[in-house]
């Protein structure tokens, strides 16, 4: 059994020219100790799908689905008490911008120290003593001291450090990162990455890790999940996504990394932009920018099944081609 | 080749001050940098945050004077004052959704420039903007238009519209594409690499993204704390970096392929403030393969392998 398991989520927000779809029937599992990426562009729906699990979202925003199942338990029927004995406890989330995620009136001391007293029932000096625990787990260094040390006083990647060790501080069974690396510089990402890989085989903790940079997808995940304007697009394991891509959007996706690039010169870029709230094709999503489109492509797509990675598409790639021999056409945007 | 800017040992520091009475402080952000542009090239200048790119960057296009060194761009020395070597050196920032004036239309963003530099009538200017729209891949109809009802590549592509108004020879690229999704953030390099061969522009561009870097750069300088520590042709450094912080940086940039996991060179602590700059080598303290030496002696460039290095250890 899974430990989180969810299915067709769909999250839309009220704004003042009508409703907005920004999760469109989303399915995700994770299993206990698995790394699983979810990647997209800005506009894809990854993190409000999350923030939706979490119950973070703002009044404007409804949140529907069919199966919202964590470790056994319904989080659908649950009353509010009881989801938050669970929420921040046993799943827990860090966010992209460390520095304003913690608050900027209290102690990193304080802060942790919050996380333990609302959900352990440890006392003031073994609260104390756990939290100079959780920093020295998360590599930060001279712990007694940085107790009482304010967010402002501390770098990015302390900070991030600080928000890893507030979430681990109960040990949760599933952490959700978003986008956790992302304002931070590329040496201090590889060792924020790392302390992520350490900590999940350490606590057999799951995690989630949102992100749209496809190297710290293929350095980290074990499965990924692609998103496109709100809806799941395909999922793989992480091996047979980089290696045969089925759904068109992921394989352009992948060829426009400049670093898959042969020699210089122009990259192949995806034309168009991703559909905003108004101009959201009737059919597959990813349509007028597909170069594989036909009409059936106008009015729907289909899910495939696993072995063509659940791609939502009716002409999924086999080996960078279409396997119902589709030709590609041009696009004027 | 004829060089179109130079560059000698520029420095560049500031006072801050930390207390009321205390003596001010300084910050070195840059500490003797030395570097040409070439007419059609591109010189990536490489960092993480704190290095200084973007202090080079306010040099360069003469928003700020250096402490000290020369600066010589199209052959003249860059003062302050010189307001037509001004027009040569242009600039694109990082993010589009901050650079471009929110009340402004889209053509009046493209003539501003010509209205203040040149002599041009409003419709002489009407149609180098709509001519210079159309190259950088807008759409007519998007000259009554403001910056917010675009997305952020089309945003960017206004910005280097503007940037290019008045035919400059250099263009300052800081970060242009790290704000931009993927499948955009290939379009607008697309659109650089077709300016740079049409109007034979020279770029600095500047990026923390290596593999951007590795796209694009026919030149790469690796900066930390204000100092490059390693500059080559971008093959070169690439295929085998030298400097040990080189090393480290192109290790721990993530590669998009599952099957390399390689060995990383794991980089100790955090990048020092640039208030306290480490004496000798400023790597020394995060550095693999330090000696005693390292921590005395301030390295000097040298040239190892065709590129050059500041290291004492690099062979």
């Amino acid at each position: 059994m899974s430990l989180l398991e969810i299915k067709n989520l769909t999250v839309s927000f009220d704004t003042v020219s009508g409703p907005f779809r920004a999760v469109d029937g989303v399915d995700l599992n994770v299993d206990g100790r698995e790394i699983l990426s979810i990647v997209g562009e800005s506009g894809s729906g990854k993190s409000v799908a999350m923030l939706a699990l979490m119950g973070l979202l703002p009044d404007t925003a409804s949140v529907t689905a069919d199966v919202m199942r964590f470790d056994g338990k319904d989080l659908l029927t649950m009353s509010d008490r009881d989801k938050r004995s669970i929420i921040g406890r046993d799943i827990a989330m860090i966010f992209q911008e460390p520095m304003s995620s913690l608050n900027p009136c209290f102690t990193v001391g304080f802060q942790i120290g919050e996380m333990l007293k609302r959900h352990t029932r440890l006392g003031r000096t073994e609260r104390k003593a756990r939290a100079i625990e959780l920093m020295q787990a998360v590599g930060i260094p001279s712990p007694e001291q940085r107790l009482s040390a304010y967010p402002h006083q501390l770098s990015g990647g302390m900070s991030q450090r600080v928000m890893i060790a507030m979430s681990a501080s109960c040990r949760p069974k599933l952490l959700i990162a978003d986008e956790p690396t992302t304002a931070l510089d590329v040496t201090i990402q590889a060792q924020i990455l790392d302390l992520l890989r350490d900590l999940c085989a350490e606590f057999d903790m799951a995690l989630v890790l949102i992100t749209h940079d496809m190297g710290v997808v293929a350095q980290m995940a074990h499965r990924v999940q692609v998103q496109y304007a709100g809806q799941k697009v395909e999922e793989q394991s992480v091996e047979d996504l980089f290696s045969d891509p089925h759904h068109p959007y992921t394989a352009a996706l992948l060829s426009a990394l400049p670093e898959r690039a042969t020699g210089r010169g122009h990259l192949p870029s995806i034309p168009g932009v991703v559909p905003g709230q108004f101009d959201r094709p009737p059919g597959c999503l990813f349509e007028p920018r597909c170069a594989y489109a036909t009409a059936s492509c106008r009015s729907s797509a289909h899910r495939q099944g696993p072995e063509l990675g659940h791609a939502l598409c009716n002409h999924p790639l086999i080996n960078g081609a279409p396997a119902d021999g589709t030709q590609a056409r041009e696009i004027t945007v | 080749m004829s060089t179109v800017l130079q560059a000698t040992d520029l420095t560049r520091t500031y006072e801050v001050k930390r207390s009321v009475f205390g003596a001010p402080a300084l910050v070195r952000a840059l500490n003797g940098v030395s570097f040409e542009l070439t007419p059609g090239k591109t010189l990536a200048v490489v960092g993480e945050s704190g290095c200084g790119k973007s202090t080079l960057a306010r040099l360069v296009t003469m928003i700020e004077e250096p402490s000290s060194g020369f600066l010589t761009i199209d052959g003249r020395p860059a003062v302050h004052t010189d307001k037509d070597l001004r027009r040569t050196v242009q600039i694109v920032f990082q993010n589009p959704y901050g650079s471009l004036n929110p009340r402004q239309k889209v053509g009046s963003i493209l003539e501003e420039p010509l209205k203040i530099n040149t002599a041009d009538n409003a419709e002489t200017r009407r149609q180098k903007a709509r001519a210079m729209m159309e190259r950088v891949g807008l759409r007519p109809e998007h000259y009554d238009r403001y910056p917010h009802m675009f997305s952020g590549g089309q945003r960017q592509r206004i910005a280097i519209a503007r940037a290019l108004m008045l035919n400059p020879k250099i263009l300052v690229l800081d970060e242009p594409v790290s704000a931009l999704d993927l499948s955009i953030q290939a379009q607008v390099l697309n659109l650089l690499i077709d300016l740079q061969a049409e109007f034979g522009l020279a770029y600095l561009f500047i990026s923390h993204d290596l593999s951007v870097v590795k796209h694009i750069a026919d030149e790469v300088m690796v900066m930390y704390l204000g100092r490059p520590v390693e500059s080559g042709p971008a093959e070169t450094v690439f295929a085998a970096p030298k400097h040990p912080y080189t090393q480290a940086l192109l290790s721990a940039t993530p590669v998009a392929d599952p099957a390399k996991k390689r060995e990383r060179v794991q980089l100790e602590g955090e990048l020092p403030s640039p208030l306290s700059i480490p004496s000798g080598c400023a790597f020394h303290p995060r550095c693999p393969i330090a000696i005693p030496k390292c921590a005395k002696v301030i390295p000097a460039e040298r040239l190892v392998a065709r590129r050059q290095v500041a290291c004492i250890l690099a062979e």
